[in-house]
């Protein structure tokens, strides 16, 4: 795609975010154009959680700009969860409803929100249960699953809502080594269709072959970026070269 | 001392006859309790201040002072007041029966909305914010997350409540009503046998309490289904 038609989904402009005196976002920029896939990297508390928590409006931002998909969600958003609608999360402890079993729980948003008939959510939620290679388990509680199965589900119940974008908050950290590459693999898939993603995530094989743009952040500020084989290759900063170097030595 | 056996197997049906209005006040004081339980925590949990503030003073007043003394302000203080004479609630509140009901219920209502706002705290934030990134409204994630979850959450608090709700329904035998601690008294004082009487009320009053735990345990075992992992 030529830098001419890249449609722009996600856009921040000098974002600053506030936990009471502590700033845990220092004006940051990013842009990010359909169907394009970013990582977002860095120590733990550097304001990952809290940069993609502020674009669908988990948190919200103090200073500077926030377009998502047309909608600015500065001042005063009159619909927050329309915007919402249109932008998926995935969390990294799954945050499945543990009283609903799996196809309820893809189910319940298209009900609550799109009040689509059940036969209907329920044939999708079906289809994106076979997306993600477990259609076996509709009935089973969200406790019964294994952690890779738990987040496949979170990532199917996610889809349920056709979003155009959807976010990763560390989807593999809580997982067992070997349950990873099952999650890896449907959203390499996702991002092979052209959905719109940003991950936090700390898997650099990952990240060199899907992301268009890796993001280093560092105590709240984007220290760098750039599309992986730079980054990775040819890192500029020294901030950059450590983490790199210390998540690469173990 | 000697052991009127047999006076025991008279007195229990006689008081069983009361046992009627024992569940009467149990059961209704217990529906408007849990109703205004519900009501006080929406005030509590509202993030407004001018509601939850009056919210806690009542719930500090009415947890922090003897039933028994609220029971005799609302049947014998209220009265004395010419508005409340005058008004629409007077029908209730000119009945022992009333005063009970009424003094049950706000009593208990305190005590539930704390409850009930032990199991919303109790519901793990992350879930919340999973409904909310699904476009999921604030109402619908109380009603579809929030509820459920800090129901099953407070079940074990709320059977304690409801027994001891129970037990303080014998205080309306204080305000003339013939429950069947009312009948207890009155055949105490017809045959001056209290150990016998009060022996066998308590006998009574046991087996209700251990079918409340028994019927709460079962609700509980059907609502943890989704905890329980496979074998
Ligand atoms: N709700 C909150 N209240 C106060 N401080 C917070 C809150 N959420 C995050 N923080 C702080 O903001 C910083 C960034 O947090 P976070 O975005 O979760 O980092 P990361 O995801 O990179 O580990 C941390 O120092 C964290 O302690
Ligand atoms: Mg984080």
């Amino acid at each position: 795609m030529s830098k001419a038609d890249r449609q722009l989904m996600i856009e921040l402009e000098n974002v600053d975010k506030f936990f009471g005196s502590f700033q845990a976002l220092k004006g940051v920029n990013l842009t990010v154009g359909k169907g394009e896939k970013v990582v977002v990297c860095g120590p733990s508390g550097s304001g990952k959680s809290t940069l993609i928590r502020c674009i669908n409006r988990l948190e919200q931002h103090n200073n500077g700009k926030i377009v998502v998909n047309g909608h600015e969600l500065t001042g005063a958003v009159k619909d927050i969860d329309a915007v919402r609608r249109e932008v998926g999360m995935v969390f990294q402890s799954f945050n499945l409803f543990p009283h609903l079993t799996v196809i309820d729980n893809l189910m319940l948003a298209p009900k609550l929100v799109r009040k689509t008939p059940k036969a209907e959510n329920r044939k999708k939620a079906m289809r994106l249960l076979e997306r993600v290679k477990i259609p076996e388990q509709a009935d089973k509680w969200p406790s019964q699953l294994s952690g890779g199965q738990q987040q496949r589900v979170a990532i199917a119940r996610a889809l349920c809502m056709n979003p155009e974008i959807i976010l990763f908050d560390e989807p593999t950290s809580a997982l067992d080594p070997e349950m990873i590459s099952e999650v890896l693999d449907v959203m390499i898939d996702l991002a092979r269709e052209g959905m719109t993603m940003i991950c936090v995530s700390h898997e650099m094989g990952f990240a060199r072959s899907v992301a268009d743009n890796v993001v280093f952040m560092d105590e709240g500020e984007i220290v760098e970026s750039g599309p992986p084989g730079t980054f990775f290759d040819n890192p500029k900063n020294d901030r950059t070269k450590l983490f790199l170097k210390q998540i690469l030595s173990h | 001392m000697s052991f009127d056996i047999e006076l025991i197997l008279d007195s229990i049906p006689k008081m069983l006859v009361g046992i009627g209005l024992t569940f009467e006040l149990l059961f209704l004081s217990l529906a408007l309790g849990t109703a205004l339980g519900i009501f006080l925590l929406i005030l509590r949990i509202s993030g407004r201040w001018y509601l939850a503030a009056p919210t806690m003073v009542y719930i500090y007043i009415f947890r922090g002072t003897p039933i028994l003394v609220q029971i005799f302000i609302i049947y014998y203080g209220l009265p004395q007041l010419e508005f409340v004479r005058d008004s629409i609630f007077w029908p209730i509140l000119k009945e022992p029966f009333g005063c009970a009901i009424v003094a049950l219920s706000l009593n208990t209502g305190a005590y539930l909305s704390e409850i009930f706002r032990g199991g919303v705290l109790g519901v793990d934030r992350g879930l919340t914010e999973a409904a909310a990134a699904l476009g999921i409204s604030v109402r619908q994630r109380f009603i579809y997350i929030t509820s459920p979850i800090a129901i099953r959450l407070c079940l074990p608090a709320y059977s304690n409540d409801v027994v001891s709700l129970m037990k303080s329904t014998a205080l309306a035998s204080t305000i003339t009503l013939l429950d069947m601690m009312g009948i207890a008294r009155t055949i105490v004082a017809e045959t001056y046998a209290p150990y016998e009487v009060f022996i066998s009320v308590m006998v009574i009053y046991l087996v209700i309490t251990w079918a409340i735990q028994r019927t709460f345990a079962w609700i509980e075992k059907r609502m943890s289904r989704h905890v329980r992992r496979e074998a």
